[in-house]
């Protein structure tokens, strides 16, 4: 993966970050990697319920909408996460939810955010 | 909105289903769902759908898209599914008016460029949506001249969905609709004063026409029996409205409205290769049943040119439909009727070499080949042929003649007016032509001039010919005095119907 690249994904996770915490949410954990993958950001909703986010950045449609990228396996994927996160932190059984988000960013800087709640 | 709904038609066979489209966009992550038993042309849909919104500057929406066809449990197969679809993703994507959409049935399959491409099919979805109360359509463009056969409906004809859009938005439509509908002249390719001599052939080519008696043709190569039988539909008279329409819908479904028009009053000539099979001969097929020769012949003729080489059983095959003018195949699908009322010419060799024809004597065949050859037409089917004639090669004589022969047109009129003696007979009863004429019917009724029947009888004694093969020559005696202007069939009428059935010897 190109630097460029690694960037326009840490500006998208930090403009979620920023959005989540804006809507009353607490980031419990960002990036978190086991050998299976990575989650992207994990927050504490305001509803009391855990949300696994995964953020993808694009900064054109050029190789489609940022959210066909995740299939459904790739949903799945993110499911089995989830719960490895939980088993880890002792919360075994909380509420969770999968969100997926995608991001566009602008030429001009700006960006666009697609926020899609527990898409299982 | 994010629910649309549209209305599409489903075949099975000749019957339509009106379809309940309905398209449903939910968050979620971006995926496309199809419901209601689609077959493989038919899930290819999405993509065919999704770059003809694209390519027509409309949005795909990138969310949760489920689409599903109800009634669900009746298998859907297809292209023509397509136009719905992309209508009813549009009403829940965007804020389509519905006035246009409401009440409104969509046909047609999308190109990737958002053109609108001719379905198979069209006039029986019509006619199954306007049984079922809906008198709006839009077609493919390609599709106007099949669609405007049934005239009771308002046809929208539209060429792109771009164009259709801008109706549905605007109420726009940039192509003129009414056309004028107007019946084609029937085409003059062949006709009967090309066929040298033969008058026994033409006799019998033309009783059948009158009656609607299967006919066979026995001669040596090149004699003029495939001359003779191409025509035949030019001497019938021409299909009814209604007969078209009937005609038009088969066509329709089997995909082969390019050879035929939509509009063509021309009874249908079909000859099937003697390598058909008997699928090909009476219809079916694993999703889709389609008709086979024998409905396409449906008011027309199907011709079988060297009938002893077709495969075992293949023959076999149309006496249900030579029987009750109809054949019902029945698939995994389903089952599925299609109407096959024709008349069936067949075409032989006198032998395997082909010149066992008057003294024999360039024949280089053994007289077993000989006998078996003819018999590989199974007695059941031949015991239908009603009239059996040879047709032998031309004498000097015929081949210099320089007067033609009657044209097509002259016999036409003949037949047509016989035609019309047979219906004024049936009037009050169900059956329309002599060969129909049941063979109850025919002993109370329906008897030939005394002198006929002793002629008739005194047969039977001496087992010249069945029971069955009384009623068949009393019915063709019928055509022959419609013909010859007898309110009754006389004696001589009787005796020709008798030898054109039994005086070859098979």
């Amino acid at each position: 993966m190109t630097s460029h690249n690694k960037s326009t994904g840490a500006f998208g996770e930090k403009v979620i970050a920023d959005f989540l915490l804006a809507r009353g949410a607490t980031i419990l954990d960002h990036n978190w990697r086991i050998k299976e993958g990575e989650i992207d950001l994990v927050a504490l909703m305001p509803t009391g319920r855990i949300a696994f986010v995964e953020v993808k950045t694009r900064r054109s449609y050029a190789f489609g909408h940022p959210l066909e990228s995740i299939t459904h396996d790739k949903a799945l994927r993110l499911q089995r996460l989830a719960l490895a996160w939980l088993a880890t932190h002792k919360c075994f059984g909380r509420e969770y939810q999968i969100d997926c988000v995608g991001v566009l960013i602008s030429e001009d800087g700006k960006h666009a955010i697609e926020y899609r709640a527990n898409v299982l | 909105m994010t629910l649309g709904r549209s209305f599409g038609v489903a075949l099975v066979g000749l019957d339509g289903h009106v379809i309940n489209v309905e398209a449903d966009i939910a968050d979620g992550l971006p995926g496309y769902t199809l419901l209601g038993l689609p077959d493989a042309a038919l899930t290819e849909s999405r993509d065919r759908v999704r770059s003809a919104l694209v390519n027509s500057q409309e949005a795909w929406p990138n969310k949760k898209v489920t689409v599903s066809l109800s009634p669900a449990w009746l298998p859907k197969s297809g292209s023509g599914f397509d136009l719905p679809i992309a209508i009813a993703l549009l009403a829940a994507s965007s804020e389509l008016p519905t006035e246009h959409i409401e009440g409104v049935l969509f046909l047609g399959e999308l190109g990737l460029d958002g053109n609108l491409r001719s379905i198979r099919g069209v006039l029986p979805s019509l006619i199954a949506a306007y049984k079922a109360g809906i008198r709006t359509a839009v077609v493919p463009w390609v599709n106007r001249l099949e669609a405007q056969l049934m005239s009771e409906m308002n046809i929208i004809a539209m060429e792109s969905l771009t164009q259709l859009l801008r109706w549905i938005r605007l109420g726009e439509r940039d192509v003129p609709q009414e056309l004028p509908l107007t019946t084609q002249e029937l085409e003059e390719e062949f006709d009967f004063s090309d066929v040298a001599g033969q008058a026994q052939a033409r006799k019998a080519a033309e009783i059948s026409a009158v009656g609607g008696h299967h006919l066979l043709l026995i001669g040596p190569p090149g004699a003029g029996k495939t001359m003779i039988a191409q025509r035949l539909p030019g001497i019938l008279p021409a299909l009814s409205r209604e007969e078209a329409l009937e005609v038009t819908a088969i066509h329709s479904v089997a995909g082969g409205l390019t050879q035929r028009s939509a509009l063509s009053s021309q009874a249908p000539f079909v000859s099937p290769h003697h390598t058909a099979t008997r699928v090909a001969m009476v219809g079916g097929g694993a999703h889709v049943i389609r008709p086979g020769a024998c409905s396409l012949a449906h008011r027309g003729v199907l011709f079988i040119d060297e009938a002893p080489e077709c495969g075992p059983g293949v023959l076999d095959s149309l006496r249900q439909p030579l029987e009750s003018g109809s054949i019902t195949i029945a698939r995994s699908v389903g089952s599925v009727s299609y109407p096959a009322q024709f008349i069936l010419v067949l075409a032989a060799n006198p032998c395997p070499c082909g010149k066992f024809t008057g003294r024999g004597r360039n024949c280089t065949c053994t007289s077993v080949q000989v006998r078996r050859y003819l018999s590989r037409l199974s007695g059941p089917l031949m015991d239908r042929i009603d009239l059996r004639v040879h047709v032998d090669s031309l004498s000097r004589v015929e081949l210099t003649e320089t007067e033609l022969g009657e044209s097509s047109k002259t016999i036409q009129n003949r037949v047509r007016e016989a035609r019309a003696i047979a219906a004024a007979r049936f009037k009050d009863l169900p059956w329309r032509t002599n060969a129909e004429i049941p063979s109850r019917a025919l002993r109370t009724s329906f008897l030939p001039e005394r002198a006929g029947m002793n002629f008739l009888h005194a047969a039977l004694d001496r087992e010249q010919i069945t029971a069955r093969g009384l009623h068949k020559v009393m019915r063709t005696s019928w055509s022959i005095a419609d013909l010859a202007g007898h309110s009754v069939p006389i004696l001589e009428d009787v005796e020709l119907a008798y030898g054109l059935r039994e005086g070859m010897p098979l």
